[in-house]
């Protein structure tokens, strides 16, 4: 009797431990790699790593709690390389560039209405897309303002997503405080420097 | 008569001996005690003062230069401690004796090598002998540059000398950091239309794409063991927080905010990332553990905007930029568990030398940037030296 209680447990400890290892193995959320990713492992170290003591827990992470959601397929940005080989007009929505805050990455107001121009034209020219660049004034660090830039332009793409735009049409840059287009150390500069411009994506001609 | 007389005499000098002795080691006792408080104090920001002579030429300027920067005064013959002196002409040779007790405290000759470089190995002699310390003045740096064409990544000695570009992107780059232990350096480039984070290893030449997802991808910053990397990615449409193996691979995101995170550092352990997030509302440091897990308010009392950290070695504080309006960027430091801050020197985008004494920085000049060095305890900046464009986001070598 003990000893069939015994391997009964036995059994049921090694499937729980099977399906344990099971759902580990199930690797990470949808990544996708763009061109250039790197593929394959380095080759071997030259110089050896000093043995170190890791942390408990690191490289396994933490087991998330709740159900997995699909990824909204409106948040993610598009893959780099179905923007490649188009021609880019700077011109064409130059009136559109969209104006921010200090420090903030909201699309104010009295800007929503350059967005929903740009909206509008894009829904009459489909084969078009969009690159909307981000960028910040002076008044910040280098990488604080790199990240700002970006959530700019990435504020700007919500909108256009939200008035109908296919998130796939719209891609985005930040050039931080990298390509200020008015030099200067006053307001007057570094308001026209707080920006998001639209480059439009034409097809190249066949 | 003579038995008296002698006796006089034997004791009269043994009087004189003794108090000759006695003086001597009060003296020496006194010295010592005060040579004691002063390596001690050395380490809170008491300079020590040494007297420099016999040097001549890019060798004496570059000495006296390490040793300002390591926390020494230069000073003359009375005021001096310790008296370093010595020639150059091709070849180095240093003395440094103590002044007090007099004894001989190093005597070393360096060969081979630039007359900058001999310059700099005697100065780390001088500062590891008198100290105990390991100097700093032969380590390196690598920064961003300004070029016709826009940036690229450049490395240097650590007082900007002997600048070599590392890129040749021909466009932008920011944010280099070099993989601790190693001659491998990561940096952000566009030369592919879009920031991407690369690797290139110096000795093997070899360059790889580390992480090229569409958006933003920048900010990379080693472990100390050099196995993983934190970086800032946009490609879930948000600039997040996100670890890996060191070649980009086994990618785990870690903040999942509706605004930006910017600028991880690691602590020396591995355990924890420090980095920042306008998740509630401004600029402010936070935590997180690097396996995982809730992002953590770090208290910086009493500076405003707190941006672009930087951990120091040996784990007990983060150097920080402040923002505090106009054109007010100061480099601040705080204890790595958080609290008040310091404001030590005017600058930005801080980061700190092996020997958690020293950080190197940006600061704004004529419309350009420069690199500065900031000795935290005393707080002395000395600019490194510049001979090109604008130098900015600096990272020292470990």
């Amino acid at each position: 009797m003990k000893v069939a209680r015994i391997l009964n447990l036995l059994v049921v400890g090694f499937v729980c431990a099977v399906v344990i290892v099971g759902c580990q193995r199930k690797g990470p959320k949808n990544v996708t790699p763009i061109l250039g990713a790197p593929t394959t492992a380095p080759g071997p170290d030259e110089t050896p790593f000093p043995p170190v003591e890791n942390p408990p827990g690191v490289g396994q992470g933490e087991k998330p709690t709740g159900k997995d959601l699909p990824p909204d397929p409106k948040a993610l940005p598009p893959n780099l390389e179905d923007f490649g080989n188009m021609l880019g007009d700077r011109q064409k929505f130059k009136e559109q560039t969209v104006y921010f805050d200090f420090d903030r990455a909201a699309v104010r107001p009295s800007e929503k209405s350059k967005v929903e121009f740009v909206a509008t034209y894009l829904k009459g020219n489909p084969t078009n897309k969009l690159r909307v660049e981000g960028h910040c004034d002076e008044r910040g660090t280098e990488e604080y303002n790199r990240a700002l830039g970006e959530r700019r332009a990435l504020s700007v793409r919500e909108y256009l997503i939200n008035l109908g735009i296919g998130a796939d049409r719209i891609i985005t840059i930040s050039y931080g405080e990298d390509r200020p287009a008015v030099q200067g150390q006053d307001e007057s500069a570094w308001s026209k420097n707080r920006r998001g411009e639209f480059v439009l994506l034409l097809p190249k001609p066949q | 008569m003579n038995c008296f007389c002698s006796l006089l005499f034997d004791t009269a000098s043994a009087t004189v001996l003794a108090v000759v002795f006695l003086g001597l080691s009060v003296t020496t006792g006194f010295s010592q005690e005060r040579q004691k408080i002063l390596i001690e104090q050395y380490a809170e920001g008491r300079p020590i003062p040494v007297s420099v002579s016999g040097f001549t030429g890019e060798v004496a300027s570059a000495l006296k230069f390490d040793l300002e920067i390591a926390g020494f005064d230069i000073a003359n013959g009375d005021a001096a401690q310790y008296e370093i002196t010595g020639s150059n002409n091709g070849r180095l040779e240093g003395h440094v004796t103590d002044r007090i007790s007099k004894a001989h405290v190093l005597d070393r000759a360096y060969e081979k090598g630039s007359a900058r470089a001999q310059a700099h190995a005697f100065a780390d002699d001088i500062v590891k002998t008198i100290t105990g310390k390991p100097g700093i003045a032969q380590t390196k740096i690598a920064f961003k540059g300004e070029t016709a064409s826009g940036s690229e990544v450049y490395m240097a000695d650590y007082d900007g000398h002997n600048a070599v570009a590392l890129t040749k992107d021909g466009n932008l780059v920011a944010a280099p950091c070099w993989m601790p232990g190693r001659r491998v350096i990561y940096y952000t480039s566009y030369r592919l239309g879009n920031p991407d984070i690369y690797s290139y290893d110096l000795d093997s030449g070899a360059r790889k794409i580390v992480a090229r997802y569409s958006g933003l991808n920048t900010s990379a910053a080693l472990s100390s063991d050099g196995r993983r990397i934190a970086m800032i990615m946009s490609k879930a449409g948000s600039p997040d927080l996100y670890v890996a193996d060191a070649d980009g691979t086994n990618l785990r995101q870690l903040t999942k905010t509706k605004e930006d995170e910017s600028s991880p550092c690691w602590s020396p352990d591995g355990r924890t990332i420090c980095f920042v997030s306008r998740a509630g509302g401004r600029a402010a440091l936070y935590t997180i553990p690097a396996a995982g897990g809730t992002m953590q308010r770090l208290k910086t009392a009493g500076v405003s905007s707190p941006t672009e950290p930087d951990w120091s070695p040996d784990g007990k504080s983060i150097v920080f930029t402040s923002y505090s309006g106009a054109s007010n960027f100061n480099i601040c430091v705080v204890p790595a568990e958080g609290g008040e801050a310091s404001v030590i020197a005017a600058g930005e985008d801080p980061s700190w030398a092996p020997n958690s004494r020293t950080v190197i920085f940006a600061r704004r000049k004529a419309g350009k940037r420069v690199l500065s060095l900031l000795d935290v305890p005393t707080k002395r900046v000395k600019d490194a030296a510049q001979n090109m464009g604008s130098r900015s986001q600096p990272n020292w070598a470990k």
